[in-house]
């Protein structure tokens, strides 16, 4: 395994923070009590839960009782969507979206079998929403409205604001899945029409395995997890109080250094982007070209495959991604950019880079350095070379006996 | 990433017979392409094949290809493979030599070898003549998977080929099922109409190559008979519903000779039909050294 690659792949995954790592240590070490214990060895544990949820608050712009800490933006989104239902047992029908995280979208499926009617709205081909879809799909009925912030892939946001007033005049939840908006978009929950909203620690450089929820004080919420008392009952289990404490701490310095990193990470995205398109022919972003998070990019090279991109990068010591890390192992090509409607040039040859706070000028210059090789490389080989190139479609069938 | 063997990426990463070969006019040799797959499926491959013509040798061979990196593997290890050999020589080429000559695949990329063993074929019949699209209107050749455009006729050849037995290793190997899934039923019927029809005769071969390789070899009298059997229970019904038959004619040890009737007399596919539908199905059940000759 190398160690010291290019890391771009941050919306996978990202590396935990020196920092944090020193903050959860002694958590897994000294001070192993269980915060829920009346002694004092326990107590010492529970102030520093206690201090995570301020300083995830803080990072949401929430009040600290309107955490609850989860084990990563899954549990949130499932947690979320049936703690709404479950609240409103007489409405029936979801609204989502087709570019959804499987986290939701797999949820939605499920529910659907079990007499829910769930609405996915489409996006154009810019990966933006149609607000007048949305609003058209608004009924008395709708118990919930959960909806990305931005997406993984293309690193699209949505106009979340703009969409909870419209759920809300319509009398339903709202949950956001801020997965990979947390710690790129500053969020403030006390001026918010978001009800509920999950994120997740590995996204913010804190280890895997814990995330947060928050629920908008008020709104009734019924736990997944039932069991002991914790986190005032609504999520039962000892707490994760390393994962914990890492979390706070990633939040922390997320919040520290949110304005000055996503600033720095605009500038070298917008640099490899723009200079990738302006070197290589035959290339497009994909996804809206404004509202989009500061540290993504998804790049469509036309006729060849994005996983012999991948390989060839990673000769180089480059990680990107070819679609989401999640549904890697799939054969057909991400569904969000299939909900986009992009050609099949472009879809197949999908490459993502996503970067940090860590990400370096000399990383994006060796990327700009080898990146057009690769792909001339590949389509050397490629019996693709242009847009007629549909021709071996019809000829997919091959011969039987 | 892939658990992709060291040989995948030695030939994904230094391919040397990727490329085209243009028809320059040669006396004496013809250059033949064979393309399979498509953009939307997200694998394509495209096979030239430069052909001594009276000896029907494959000079040379270059592919271009649209894929991951095990799809570029197995284009290269094809063409490492049938470099040398005659047509008849090379279509006897299966995917799971691809497979093995790269030290395996992992199973969710069978497909790859499948590509290239069908890229082959379309190359050979393309040479031979053989239009592409013979048997499009069969029953057999029923559209399965809209998604990857999947025939029940490969479905049905690569489960035979390769022995599978699940709905998920027919996705691995062809990709049908790997998208909606909602082709998912109709291959699990398939699979099991395969195993139905192969139920009889394996146990027949199983019986035979039991007393084969145990106590005494065919007598024969015994190999005619079954020669026969298979003949007139395997190979003539499908052979007639094509308009054609096949009787035979003689037996010198392991040079079987039959002669081909009515549209399999004078088609162009005549020798393909002997080898693959003939040959291959008698070296099956009877023995693997039997050799058809048509007179
Ligand atoms: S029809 Fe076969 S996967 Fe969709």
């Amino acid at each position: 395994m190398q160690k010291n690659c290019i890391y771009l792949d941050n919306n996978a995954t990202t590396k935990v923070d020196p920092e944090v790592v020193e903050a959860m240590l002694p958590y897994l070490t000294d001070y192993y009590g269980n915060p829920s214990s009346m002694h004092s060895f326990g107590g010492q544990v529970k102030k520093a839960v206690n201090q995570a949820q301020e300083q995830v608050a803080a990072l949401l712009g929430a009040d600290e009782s309107e955490i609850i800490f989860t084990s990563g933006g899954t549990e949130g989104d499932n947690a979320a969507i049936r703690a709404a239902l479950l609240a409103q047992p007489d409405k029936r029908h979801i609204i989502t979206t087709q570019v959804e995280h499987p986290a939701v979208l797999s949820l939605c499926k499920q529910l659907e079998k079990q007499g829910y009617s769930i609405t996915y709205l489409s996006v154009n081909h810019e990966g933006q929403l149609d607000l007048n879809e949305l609003e058209a799909s608004l009924t008395g009925n709708t118990a919930l409205v959960t909806i990305m912030y931005a997406n993984n892939e293309t690193g699209v946001v949505f106009p979340i604001e703009q969409i909870g007033v419209r759920v809300k005049e319509h009398g339903a939840l709202f949950h956001v899945d801020a997965v990979q908006a947390v710690g790129k978009i500053p969020m403030n929950m006390k001026t918010s029409t978001i009800d509920m909203l999950t994120m997740s620690g590995h996204k913010i450089h804190a280890p895997k395995g814990i995330g947060a929820l928050y629920v908008r004080r008020g709104v009734r919420f019924r736990p997944m997890l039932i069991g002991g008392g914790q986190q005032r009952g609504r999520r039962a289990g000892t707490e994760n109080v390393p994962g914990v404490v890492a979390l706070g701490k990633a939040a922390e310095l997320e919040l520290l250094h949110l304005e000055e990193a996503t600033a720095r990470e605009r500038k070298l995205r917008d640099r490899l982007e723009q200079t990738i398109i302006a070197t290589i022919p035959d290339c497009q972003v994909n996804g809206h070209s404004t509202q989009r998070l500061p540290n993504t990019t998804n790049i469509g090279f036309k006729y060849i495959e994005g996983e012999a991109i991948l390989y060839l990068l990673n000769q180089y010591g480059i990680c990107a991604s070819s679609g989401s890390a999640c549904s890697s192992g799939s054969l057909e090509p991400s569904h969000v950019l299939r909900a986009m409607g992009l050609p099949y040039t472009i879809l197949h040859g999908s490459i993502r880079f996503s970067l940090c706070r860590y990400t370096t000028d000399a990383e994006i210059d060796t990327v700009l350095a080898v990146m057009p090789g690769i792909v001339e490389r590949l389509r050397a080989l490629s019996p693709f070379k242009n847009d007629e190139a549909s021709w071996l479609q019809e000829r997919s069938m091959v011969i039987s006996h | 990433m892939w658990d992709y063997t060291d040989k995948v990426l030695e030939l994904f990463y230094n391919p040397k017979y990727q490329g085209v070969i243009e028809d320059k006019g040669e006396a004496g040799v013809k250059v033949a392409v064979g393309e399979v797959g498509s953009i939307a499926c997200g694998d394509a491959l495209r096979l030239h094949l430069k052909v001594e013509e009276d000896t029907e040798k494959i000079l040379d061979a270059r592919f271009q290809t649209f894929g991951c990196t095990s799809a570029i593997a197995s284009s290269e290890a094809l063409v490492e493979l049938i470099k040398g050999k005659t047509l008849d020589e090379a279509l006897r080429v299966t995917n799971k030599e691809i497979a093995n000559y790269l030290g395996g695949l992992p199973e969710a990329k069978m497909h790859c070898s499948v590509m290239g063993q069908e890229a082959l074929e379309a190359a050979i019949y393309n040479y031979r003549g053989i239009p592409l699209d013979v048997h499009k209107d069969d029953d057999e050749g029923a559209l399965v998977c809209t998604c990857f455009g999947i025939s029940d006729a490969k479905i049905r050849r690569v489960i035979v080929e390769n022995n599978l037995t699940t709905a998920e290793e027919v996705t691995n190997y062809v990709k049908a099922g790997g998208g909606c899934g909602s082709c998912l039923a109709t291959i699990d019927d398939i699979i099991a109409s395969v195993q139905k029809e192969s139920a009889t005769p394996v146990s027949t071969s199983a019986n035979h190559s039991n007393e084969r390789s145990s106590v005494k070899p065919l007598t024969p009298v015994q190999k005619i008979a079954l020669i026969q059997k298979v003949l007139d229970e395997e190979v003539r019904p499908v052979l007639i519903a094509d308009g054609g038959d096949v009787e035979l004619f003689d037996v010198e040890g392991d040079r079987i000779k039959v002669v081909l009737q009515g549209a399999c007399g004078s088609c162009s596919s005549s020798t393909a039909t002997l080898k693959i539908a003939i040959e291959s199905r008698l070296r099956d059940r009877v023995s693997k050294d039997l050799v058809v000759e048509a007179v």
